[in-house]
């Protein structure tokens, strides 16, 4: 007797602790096996895009901290950038100094907030996640003491930064910047060589070079297939061509080596802090601009390399106080094009792990 | 840095192959005929010498007059980049040729314009709605949508 069988659908979401928002996946299933998937977005659209169109450009870059809200520094960042290129304002050298350090801070804490949700998907409840929001608070304290916010920071302006850091602000980088590499050697004693971890995540959710180029996919996952791209190095804005510092890539493009990046990434970015620690000069940090500035009629692209992959926000200015258009290029929902051909063929187990470790934030992905 | 080509030049390079189809073209853009936007991608993408290997981003901008798709291409290979431009004028049956088979990042983008223009993609493999539900009425990054808010 043979035994009938046919696929079976299951929705994985919207609301699932793995999806780290409101996400939802429709899996075919085969057995165990994921045959087809295809990912459902728009439960978190806002409209953001929209809106901006109706609010001056200053108004906006509240905005921007909520696409990629565990980021929001590197949200800030691309968009003052843009504004800037149109309409040709100056940056003060401290400025640009203090954008990097914020967004080398953000990136160590968008980083471990990754690495801490991705092993949580794998099993480890909440202990490693513990571990890394711990330090993740340290950097927090930094920014609350630099701007007053812990999450959502509104630090950035067009021609700078909204003010300076305090006093006591480098003397508490410092002591982090000496801690901080001792808590990375702790996860890595804990994760790198995990009898688990390594079992669920080497040779899953494999990504080849050529598919990871074609779909534009950005950041570590793109690194993770061993192609040695970085904007700060390829098309580097502020002041990062003055700073020594690697690209992390792997070479098997599966699970373990996007966590394997991340874990290196945070390296390379204490790397460039300690540096602009000790290059950064002294004086003002903005140029004022009018609080209604109108830029010249034109378009202005700008991108950053954010802990997600190419951030970039498109602008265009009809000359008047408000952008014509103001557009999000979003990492985390271009990443999303491999998900499907990253998951066909393997568990089901396997697609949140695969899930977590492209990395997404869904206010990003709908805005 | 990314090297952005310059307009003009590659301009006249494609002229040689696609005489027709370039309508315009300034320092940092060529803007080319809809129609034939498919083969100049094409050709662009797999000759020596340009190799666009990544379609970076695509955005639409709605002009009242004409829709304006601005397409950046760039090459992981050389780290240069160049932006193609297409306007469509008929605003109301606005549709153009889908790039999907040409870079797989075109395929979420592509249906994000379509939700918001309603611009529509010709043998787009999942043309449908993205970010919001499939009864909404209207497109709302038109500049003639209505909105209370």
């Amino acid at each position: 007797m043979t035994l009938k069988t046919e696929p079976f659908i299951i929705n994985l979401g919207p609301l699932h602790p793995s999806t780290h928002g409101v996400f939802r996946m429709r899996a075919t299933l085969d057995g165990e096996v994921v045959v087809d998937l295809e990912p459902v977005f728009g439960y978190l659209h806002r409209g953001i895009e929209k809106l901006a169109e109706g609010r001056t450009y200053k108004q906006n870059i509240p905005f921007t901290d909520r696409l990629d809200y565990v980021a929001s520094m590197s949200n800030n960042l691309p968009y003052v950038l843009a504004v800037e290129k149109l309409a040709g304002i100056q940056v003060p050298e401290r400025a640009e100094y203090l954008r990097v350090i914020m967004a080398e801070l953000q990136r160590i804490v968008s980083h471990l907030i990754a690495v801490g949700t991705f092993v949580n998907d794998l099993g480890a409840f909440f202990t490693p996640f513990m571990y890394m929001y711990r330090e993740r608070e340290k950097i927090i304290d930094l920014f609350e003491m630099v701007c007053g916010q812990r999450l959502l920071y509104n630090y950035m302006r067009f021609g700078g930064i909204s003010h300076d850091v305090p006093e006591e602000f480098f003397p508490a980088l410092k002591k982090f910047l000496k801690e901080m590499p001792g808590y990375l050697d702790e996860y890595d004693q804990l994760l790198a060589q995990n009898e688990i971890l390594l079992a669920r995540t080497k040779g899953v959710g494999i990504l080849t070079r050529e598919s990871a180029i074609n779909s534009s996919v950005s950041g570590p996952t793109l690194r993770a297939c061993g192609v040695e791209w970085d904007i700060r190095k390829a098309n580097p804005y502020c002041v990062y061509d003055r700073f020594e510092f690697d690209i992390p890539t792997g070479s098997n493009s599966d699970c373990y080596d996007r966590y394997r990046i991340r874990m290196a990434e945070m390296r390379q970015s204490l790397r460039i802090i300690e540096q602009a620690v000790e290059q950064i000069p002294k004086g003002e940090v903005l140029n004022r601009t009018p609080l209604h500035l109108m830029p010249p009629a034109g378009e202005a692209y700008a991108a950053i390399e954010s802990p997600k992959g190419e951030l970039g926000f498109y602008l265009v200015s009809d000359g008047s106080d408000k952008p014509y258009r103001f557009h999000v290029r979003p990492p985390s929902l271009i990443n999303l094009t491999v998900l499907r051909e990253m998951v066909i063929g393997y568990k089901i187990a396997d697609v949140m792990i695969t899930l977590g470790s492209i990395d997404i934030c869904l206010g990003e992905v709908d805005r | 840095m990314t090297k952005p080509l310059c307009g003009s030049e590659i301009a006249s390079e494609l002229k040689k192959e696609f005489a027709e189809s370039i309508v315009e073209n300034g320092d940092d853009y060529i803007l080319v005929d809809s129609r034939t936007l498919t083969g100049i991608a094409a050709y662009l993408k797999d000759t020596t010498g340009f190799d666009f290997n990544c379609l970076n981003y695509i955005i639409a901008v709605d002009y009242n007059d004409y829709f304006e798709l601005v397409y950046s291409l760039v090459s992981l290979k050389h780290n240069h980049s160049l932006t193609l431009k297409v306007r469509l004028t008929n605003k109301e049956a606005a549709s153009l040729p889908s790039l999907s088979g040409l870079w797989r990042s075109a395929d979420f983008q592509e249906r994000e314009i379509y939700d918001l223009f309603g611009i529509r993609f010709e043998s787009h493999p999942n043309l449908k709605r993205i970010l919001l539900w499939d009864g909404f009425e209207g497109h709302p990054l038109r500049k003639d949508f209505c909105h209370d808010a």
